[in-house]
């Protein structure tokens, strides 16, 4: 048990007093950058980066992972009480989790983010400190071809938010993709549906889509129908905190979650989306109260991908730790705080550093814990803000999605589009087409089509790529599994009854 | 420290005092140095911004520096801004390179690097061309002799269309007489999944900066073919790709350009500044921990160099069908 001594080794590191500051100041101000949108973990450790002249490496790297961590964790909170996802991995989080605040079960929301994310986080970093080198030599192994198959067993998911009528739902999703494909295209460097607009050659920021649609939209709505009566918010109802039927349909969710997020997370083009998509996905359809998703909120839904997503952020430090590869932005970011201690991250980080690297694996678990006695006692005072009569409420809120919108690239540009995009979601709000297909859409379309043609470049055109790789064809047969599954399923059972 | 941007509002308004001020005081009694850095926080120029700051910091050079970040399409965001709203302030630079300059060729903009004026040359990366470490190809040689029987079989990864890497294998397909355009380039968003392609074995080559690579290359994951650098470096194992045979030399450049607009005593004042700085053991310092080479030019000899790539670049990415 190497690995073991290692991590006590790295433990008393961590549990210095220093150190230890470091981890609370992290956890606190990721948690805070993760409530409000727009700044997101990578722009704030960006933005701190000029500590690495005055701070030794240890504790850098510690504020750093508490910052990565808390953000993940706040992220959930605005998700769940004002419908605005502060970064893109909690956007799957408000679609229940919003549901439930409204029907009085914001404490209860807000809990099972925590604990779940807790229990990811912790289970991620076991996986982080003794998988690492297994999880990366089999997530290196999947090609841009393994990944487009990945991108369409995710995109089954859509059909477990499609709604009612499959057409506005199919409509929203190409929304989405089309919204998706606005930019430069990697591939050719030639701009796509900029309608020549400088500001566009990088694309719509999907914060910018999921806030305008869910949290700008749904004020318009309520705006338009005001004193109707309809859908008012129930503060809360029952306790503050889990039930014990609670409880038992988070803990399926929350280690379900984690075995999406890790593993994906670990994925040099994983991400931290698809792992709570395939949550959600999975978790609507393994409940046993499938009525009350996208109606009061089941808790499944808001469990599932918060365990996903805060297990992906431990998955993205695998490849980091151990080979020095930044597969997401925070990552690289962190890495390039390495460079300026003259560290240089890559494969031999791991015995060169061997203080350094164990010390922040062991003030991530420190910090898990951190996060959890912080933000268990806010609930309380969150679910408080619910109580606040609608029309202060929802001002609120403009100002707060606006604000954070500005927040991302202090791009008035960003601005215009928000409330752009939010009128376009109170009109498919008010004709009834479902909105997270859009944000589905964005996040998948362009990644699927960046995957599938460099699998061609890289096949020379050849189509049997997708079919003659083994991962790639288990994917897919997947993939058909869960969209043909369950009809065939029943198809099956209606005729031998 | 979030709003650099309405730090910057303020700045503009304080702007005005140096500007009066400037025909009294001395040369070097630069009181605040405004960066301008088309790119988001954490990329090369941004680090290269940073390292300017700290450098001027810590040898006095300056009282202050601030950097404000436009980050956008390789610069082709942030120069339209640079050029109008900066005009004639002649306390700031902007950090820009090589980068921005086939950005805005393959965006079709109408704007080019030289409305600016070019102060200095400051800093290169060189680029390499590795394969993984149980490739078949051993030598350039190999890799070229497979890049003219069929291009198509030849997978090349690297950063996005048109970006340094896209241009050094059009460059050297040019050079063995196979058309850019057929050349197979896979683009990743960034070196991280550029450098995860390489390591799984999913593609045949790669080109990207040496300092993406260099960890990977020294624990025997990675092969370097051949460097893009003028002379043998120490510490790299590796030829030329002149030594290769292949008549190619490429530097992926960054230095500072000031505003146009700007009075020729700012300009001096610039110039001096940036004299100071590089000849300063600091900077030397600083390029060094970060793979820089350095690439000390000035004013016109600068400008000569930014005009000669300009051409050079926007020849191959015609070629590559990008410009």
């Amino acid at each position: 048990m190497e690995g073991f001594h290692s991590l006590l080794n790295g433990f008393a590191i961590a549990l210095t007093p220093i150190n230890l500051m470091w981890c609370l100041v992290g956890t606190t101000l990721g948690t805070a950058i993760g409530v409000l949108p727009g700044l997101g973990p990578a722009l704030t450790i960006a933005l701190l980066l000029p500590i690495t002249f005055k701070v030794e490496p240890t504790a850098a790297f510690i504020l750093f992972a508490g910052i990565y961590y808390g953000a993940m964790y706040g992220g959930s909170t605005t998700s769940i009480l004002l419908n605005t996802p502060g970064e893109s991995a909690s956007i799957v989080t408000s679609m229940e989790g919003n549901k439930m605040a409204r029907n009085g079960r914001a404490g209860a929301a807000l809990a099972t983010a925590a604990i779940g994310s807790f229990v990811a986080g912790t289970l991620g970093t076991l996986g982080l400190a003794f998988l690492a080198p297994i999880v990366v030599d089999w997530a290196l192994k999947f090609g841009p071809a393994d990944y487009f198959s990945l991108m369409l067993l995710a995109f089954v998911t859509v059909s477990a938010v499609l709604g009612s009528s499959a057409i506005r739902g199919l409509a929203a999703l190409f929304f989405g993709i089309w919204l998706g494909l606005i930019g430069i295209d990697l591939q050719t460097g030639q701009a796509r549906f900029t309608f020549g607009l400088q500001e566009l050659l990088d694309g719509i920021n999907v914060i910018v889509v999921a806030v305008g649609l869910f949290a700008v939209g749904e004020t318009f709505y309520m705006a338009s129908r005001a004193h109707t009566g309809e859908d008012e918010i129930t503060p809360l109802k029952g306790s503050l905190m889990m039930t014990k039927t609670e409880w038992k349909r988070s803990i399926g969710p929350w280690l379900r979650g984690t075995l999406f997020g890790f593993p994906i997370g670990a994925m040099p083009a994983g991400g931290a989306e698809i792992p709570t998509f395939l949550s959600y996905y999975t978790e609507r359809k393994l409940s046993k109260y499938p009525e009350e998703f996208g109606t009061v909120g089941a808790i499944e839904g808001v469990a599932g991908p918060e365990a996903a997503n805060n297990a992906s952020a431990a998955g993205v430090l695998v490849p980091m730790l151990t080979l020095g590869l930044p597969t997401s932005a925070t990552s690289a970011i962190m890495l390039s705080a390495f460079q300026s201690y003259g560290i240089n991250p890559g494969p031999l980080l791991l015995t060169s550093q061997a203080n350094l690297v164990w010390g922040l694996i062991a003030s991530l678990f420190i910090g898990n814990v951190m996060l959890l006695v912080l933000n268990l006692p806010l609930i309380g005072l969150w679910v408080k803000m619910l109580k606040i009569p609608a029309p202060q409420l929802y001002a609120g809120i403009l100002v707060f999605a606006t604000i954070g919108t500005y927040g991302i690239t202090q791009s008035p540009i960003d601005l215009v589009m928000l409330y752009l995009i939010g009128g376009v979601g109170y009109f498919m709000r008010r004709y009834d087409f479902p909105t997270a297909p859009v944000i589905i859409g964005m996040i998948l379309g362009p990644l699927a089509e960046q995957n599938f043609r460099q699998a061609m470049t890289i096949s020379a055109g050849d189509w049997t790529v997708f079919f003659t790789r083994p991962l790639s064809l288990t994917i897919l047969i997947l993939a058909a599994l869960a969209l043909m599954g369950p009809k065939l399923y029943s198809l099956a059972t209606r005729k031998t009854a | 420290m979030i709003d650099r941007r309405s730090l910057m509002l303020g700045a503009a308004a304080f702007g005005a005092a140096p500007m009066l001020m400037s025909g009294t005081a001395e040369a070097q009694a630069i009181d605040m140095l405004k960066i301008f850095c088309p790119a988001a926080p954490g990329g090369g120029w941004d680090q290269t911004s940073r390292t300017i700051e700290q450098v001027l910091r810590t040898t006095n050079l300056v009282k202050g520096v601030q950097v404000t970040n436009v980050p956008g399409a390789g610069g082709a965001v942030g120069l339209p801004q640079f050029l109008n709203n900066w005009k004639g302030q002649g306390n700031s630079l902007m950090v820009a390179g090589m980068v921005m300059v086939g950005s805005l060729l393959a965006n079709k903009s109408p704007l080019r690097i030289s409305q600016t004026i070019p102060v200095a040359g400051l800093t290169g990366e060189f680029e390499a061309i590795v394969v993984p470490a149980e490739s078949k190809f051993k030598t350039l040689k190999d890799f070229a002799d497979a890049l003219k029987a069929d291009p198509s079989k030849v997978p090349v990864a690297g950063g996005s269309a048109g970006g340094t890497d896209h241009i050094l294998l059009g460059m050297i397909a040019k050079e063995l007489g196979v058309s850019p355009a057929k050349a197979s380039y896979v683009a990743f968003a960034g070196g991280g999944p550029a450098l995860a392609a390489l390591l799984g074995n999913q593609v045949a080559a790669g080109i990207s900066g040496y300092g993406e690579f260099s960890e990977q290359v020294k624990a025997g994951k990675l092969r370097v073919l051949a460097i893009s650098a003028d002379k043998r470096q120490d510490g790299i194992d590796a030829p030329t790709m002149k030594e290769a045979g292949i008549n190619l030399e490429l530097f992926n450049w960054r230095g500072v350009f000031a505003p146009p607009g700007v009075s020729a005593a700012d300009l001096a004042a610039m110039t001096d500044l940036m004299k100071k700085m590089t000849a300063s053991k600091e900077w030397s310092d600083a390029c060094k921990q970060r793979d820089w080479t350095q690439t000390t030019m000035f004013g016109d000899d600068y400008k000569k160099f930014v005009d000669n790539e300009n051409t050079r670049i926007e020849a191959i990415l015609k070629d590559l069908g990008l410009a």
